[in-house]
Formats: structure tokens, C-alpha cells, sequence
């Protein structure tokens, strides 16, 4: 039996999981999905931000469209350190694909004109 | 003097979801007065995900959230003016802003919405023990530091206080090569959400230490060095001989958040244990045609239950614009009982036009409790609710009917089952 705490929303479910898989705990489906990945391969969402070279002090926020596995977290912060971008920006706009071969791509979250 | 049938303070997640709102029932005077140079509030500085569940049935980052709602602003074409700040409020609605085009400027409206966000508690606030010295910092200005304008505050780091932002701080210092050598709690639960305890300190194995607080600030130098935390007993008193010292460059105080509201203090209106304003069931604070929302009526936990409660701000303030709200209706206060720490709307009109939600939080965790909602001997509502936290604001909705015919006070309370 294993017990873990749910972050796909805020409700923060206790998620308790037997031998066979069998999920409990949870309030919506997602919650059992995220057990049986969070046992099997655990991923997170990796959020930070990078330089925008055409204007002075500015940084636009990134994300991975795709959580990455989590232990190859700070390898993909690496990544996202390299990465420069030129303004305009658009959400959505993909400046790093297929990040460390995780089928994940590092997208813009934030409009600049 | 010019005119606005409504005026917006404020375009984060509250005051552009009452704007739009306002528009969509009617409203078309409208103008969103916006201090920073770029709408969005907040949600600007909060690049991490998790947003928009509610709202948008999807997870979004606080920049992609709040661009949706420029996007309906900008569709809507309502008027809104950056880096104009409102410097006066009188009691007839006359709003004083400033900016560099315009100058100073006096504009008469004929409603107000009030979605000016909160501040956060600080060092002197919580009277930190020890040196002034520098390095300690609140956790929402270091994450401007680092979010917006790509600043470390620090290498290793203590954080003081389990709030989320602090949890979310712990997070992106980690991951951007800072060590976060713990978080420190004053009280015996965490002021944090569940999924933050997880995936913000245990993911990275950060300590968190329930009962403990900062004893001691330590920089001769000018810059921290140390800092010390005690456990303190069932009465928050230090107990001595329980000190632990940390050597660290940073102290990170995510130690809460108070609405921000000193333009209603400059008429006088009446506050409430929340440190915002006393509202009616259409978000209206005591003076007349003003509403407000948000962080600045009461600090929220998810920003989709602020545009919630923004829209209703902004629905009221398009009702009250059309003459369909009755101020001399009777008022019905609703008290805080047993077990809640507040209760809002603090007071409902007779004869409400619409159904209303009140909402809640409790003073510690709790389990297996019944909600009642009780008007002297009448229940008007029960329910049960398994499990309930002080971090989570707790939402129950009542039918307009059954208000019908209420006189009495309104309490809520909480009861073992």
C-alpha cells in the first residue's frame, strides 16, 4: 500500500494504492491516472523563464507543453537556461522541441509585443 | 469633470473579470485603471501552472490565464489605462488617478469595483527577532526578483512560513540551483495547499518543520548569516533548548497576505475580520454603488474563485448601474459560529435576486463535520463535510428561496458528527 497526495488540482487528494493498482482517495478520474503514473513514471510540469535579446531586462515565462520525467528535471532546466528569444512572443510559440528526446516541447506562456 | 458610469480598480484577475462581466450585462461605460505597466496583476510574476481548472477546464500558467482575460477585455474594447495609479477615493465616487500622459486626473463614477489585490505581511509585521540586516525578503517580491526581472535573491535559503507562495519560492529557487535548506511553520499544519506540500518540498526533499519559527536573525555584517529556529509550544511561545541553526544567506517570509484597501479606509468604510470590506450578497461594501473582489475583500487560495467572485462584483455593480439593487432592503448579518475564523457576505438584502454562496474558512483542520446554517432555530442548510482546512476556502450555495422569510441573524457553525 502506498500513499501519496494528489496535484493535479488543488483539492490535493490522499491517494492510497494497493499492490494490484487499485487507486482509493480519489474524487475524480484523474486523480487515478495520476497514482498509477506518479508509481510507474512520475512527471512534472517545468515552468520557468527565459531572455527575450531585443529588449533590454525583459524575461518571458516558458513551460513544457508535456510534464518531463522527474528526474530529469534539472537536466531540462539546463536546457531551458540556453534558450534566447526575440520579441514578439506569442503563447503557445515553441522556442525548444522535443526537449532531451521526452517528446516535450518548451513553449512561450506569456504574449510580448 | 468627466464621467464613467463604472470605474475598474485594478486588472488582475479580479478586476478584468468584473470589467468583462460589467460589459456583458449591459455596462458599456467602462474604464480598468491599471498601476503596473501591463494588465494581468499578479498572475504577471506567477509563471508556474496549476491555474485555470475551474475556470477554463484546462492547467494553465498565470501569464497564459490571465491573457484569456485580456483577450476579452481587448475583444470587448473596454478602456483601460497602465501605469495609473489611483491616489483618491471620496465617498461620492469621485476617483483621483495619476499617470505620465494624463496627469493627474478627477473622474466622477457612477459605480466602482474595487479589485485591488493584497500585500504581504513583512518582517516588521511579525516582529522578527534579531538583526536588520539584508536578505530577508518577502516571498512574493523574490519571486518578482526572479520571475520578471531574472534576479536570485540568494544561494541558500531559509524559508519562514508554509503559504504557497513561499512552497512555489522553495520550487524555483531549487530548480534555478539555490539550496532551500528548509521551510519553517509557525503553526502545527501547513497554511499551504496539500499539492504544494508535495510538489514543491517533498519532490525535492526539503524539510518542512511544523510548530517552529525563527528565534533569531543573525547578520553583524550587513548581510544574514544565520538564522535560528526554536519550536514553540500549544501557546506559539518559544520553547527554549530547542534551537536549530542554519547558515544561509536568504530568509524568505511567506508569513501571509492582507487585502489591500487604503483607498476604502480613506471613506471610512467598515472592514471586517478579514481585513477587507463588509459586503452584501452582491459583493457591495456599506458605501453605496462601491463594490469590490478579489484578494482585497478576502485572500483566496485558487485565482479561478477570484474571477468568480469578480464576475458576481461586476453582474452587481451592472444591476446597481440599472437601479435593480435596493439598498433600503432589510439587512440580515451572517455570523462566523463555532469553528469559522470568517464568513462572507457579512450581511445579505432582503429579497435577494439572485441565489448566494457563502463562503468560509475554518479555524483549524478538521473532519467529519456538519455545516449548519441556522437562522435562530431555522435551519436553512446542513451539510456535511468530510474533511475541511484552514488553507482552503469552503464555498456552500443557498437557493434564494429559502432565504425567503429569514429575520434573524444568519450563523454558521460547524458540529462533530
Amino acid at each position: 500500500m502506498k500513499e501519496l497526495t494528489c496535484i493535479v488540482c488543488p483539492r490535493g487528494c490522499r491517494l492510497k494504492v494497493d499492490d494490484n493498482m487499485e487507486v482509493t482517495g480519489n474524487t475524480c478520474p484523474r486523480g487515478k491516472i495520476y497514482a498509477i503514473n506518479e508509481l510507474t513514471h512520475p512527471t512534472r510540469t517545468i515552468t520557468s523563464s527565459v531572455r527575450v535579446s531585443n529588449r533590454p531586462y525583459t524575461l518571458v515565462s516558458v513551460k513544457t507543453d508535456k510534464p518531463v520525467p522527474k528526474d530529469k528535471m534539472f537536466e531540462v532546466m539546463k536546457e531551458i537556461d540556453k534558450i534566447s528569444v526575440e520579441a514578439p512572443t506569442r503563447i503557445g510559440q515553441i522556442v525548444l522541441a522535443n526537449v532531451l528526446g521526452t517528446d516535450s516541447n518548451v513553449v512561450i506562456t506569456k504574449d510580448i509585443d | 469633470m468627466k464621467t464613467v458610469d463604472l470605474v475598474v480598480i485594478g486588472s488582475g484577475a479580479a478586476g478584468m473579470a468584473a470589467a468583462v462581466e460589467a460589459k456583458k450585462n449591459g455596462v458599456d461605460d467602462i474604464l480598468i485603471l491599471e498601476k503596473e505597466e501591463r494588465l494581468g496583476g499578479i498572475l504577471n510574476q506567477c509563471i508556474h501552472n496549476g491555474f485555470g481548472l475551474t475556470e477554463f477546464k484546462e492547467e494553465l500558467t498565470g501569464p497564459e490565464y490571465l491573457q484569456r482575460f485580456v483577450d476579452q477585455v481587448k475583444e470587448l474594447k473596454i478602456p483601460y489605462k497602465l501605469n495609473s495609479q489611483v491616489i483618491d477615493l471620496s465617498k461620492d465616487k469621485v476617483v483621483t488617478y495619476s499617470n505620465k500622459e494624463d496627469g493627474l486626473v478627477k473622474i466622477q463614477a457612477k459605480a466602482i469595483v474595487m479589485a485591488t489585490g493584497c500585500y504581504e505581511r513583512n518582517a516588521g509585521a511579525i516582529m522578527l527577532p534579531g538583526d536588520r540586516c539584508s536578505g530577508v525578503i518577502t516571498a512574493g517580491t523574490a519571486q518578482r526578483y526572479l520571475n520578471i526581472n531574472g534576479l536570485m535573491v540568494g544561494k541558500r535559503i531559509v524559508i519562514l512560513g508554509s503559504g504557497d507562495i513561499g512552497l512555489i519560492m522553495a520550487r524555483r529557487l531549487t530548480l534555478e540551483g539555490a539550496k532551500v535548506l528548509c521551510v519553517s511553520e509557525l503553526m502545527p499544519y501547513s497554511a499551504g495547499l496539500n499539492r504544494n506540500i508535495q510538489q514543491c518540498l517533498i519532490d525535492f526533499n526539503i524539510p518542512l518543520y511544523l510548530s517552529r519559527t525563527v528565534s533569531k536573525v543573525v547578520g553583524k555584517n550587513g548581510r544574514l548569516e544565520k538564522v535560528i529556529l526554536s519550536a514553540v509550544d500549544d501557546k506559539l511561545q518559544i520553547i527554549p533548548g530547542t534551537e536549530m541553526e542554519f547558515e544561509c544567506d536568504t530568509l524568505i517570509l511567506s508569513v501571509g497576505l492582507i487585502p489591500y484597501i487604503s483607498l476604502l479606509n480613506y471613506i471610512d468604510c467598515p472592514t471586517s475580520s478579514t481585513r477587507g470590506a463588509v459586503v452584501n450578497q452582491y459583493m457591495e461594501t456599506m458605501v453605496d454603488g462601491i463594490f469590490t473582489a478579489g484578494n482585497c475583500l478576502h485572500v483566496h487560495d485558487v485565482v479561478d474563485f477570484v474571477s468568480d467572485e469578480a464576475r458576481l462584483a461586476g453582474r452587481s455593480a451592472a444591476l446597481y448601474l440599472q437601479n435593480k439593487i435596493n439598498n433600503s432592503e432589510n439587512k440580515i448579518n451572517i455570523k462566523p459560529g463555532n469553528g469559522l475564523s470568517y464568513v462572507l457576505p457579512q450581511f445579505i438584502l432582503e429579497n435577494s435576486l439572485e441565489d448566494i454562496v457563502i463562503k468560509f474558512r475554518v479555524r483549524r483542520p478538521v473532519q467529519d463535520q456538519i455545516v449548519w446554517i441556522k437562522s435562530g432555530e431555522t435551519v436553512i442548510m446542513k451539510q456535511i463535510k468530510p474533511v475541511m482546512i484552514p488553507s482552503e476556502m469552503v464555498m456552500i450555495k443557498i437557493a434564494k428561496d429559502k432565504l425567503v422569510g429569514i429575520k434573524e441573524d444568519i450563523v454558521v457553525s460547524l458540529e462533530d458528527r
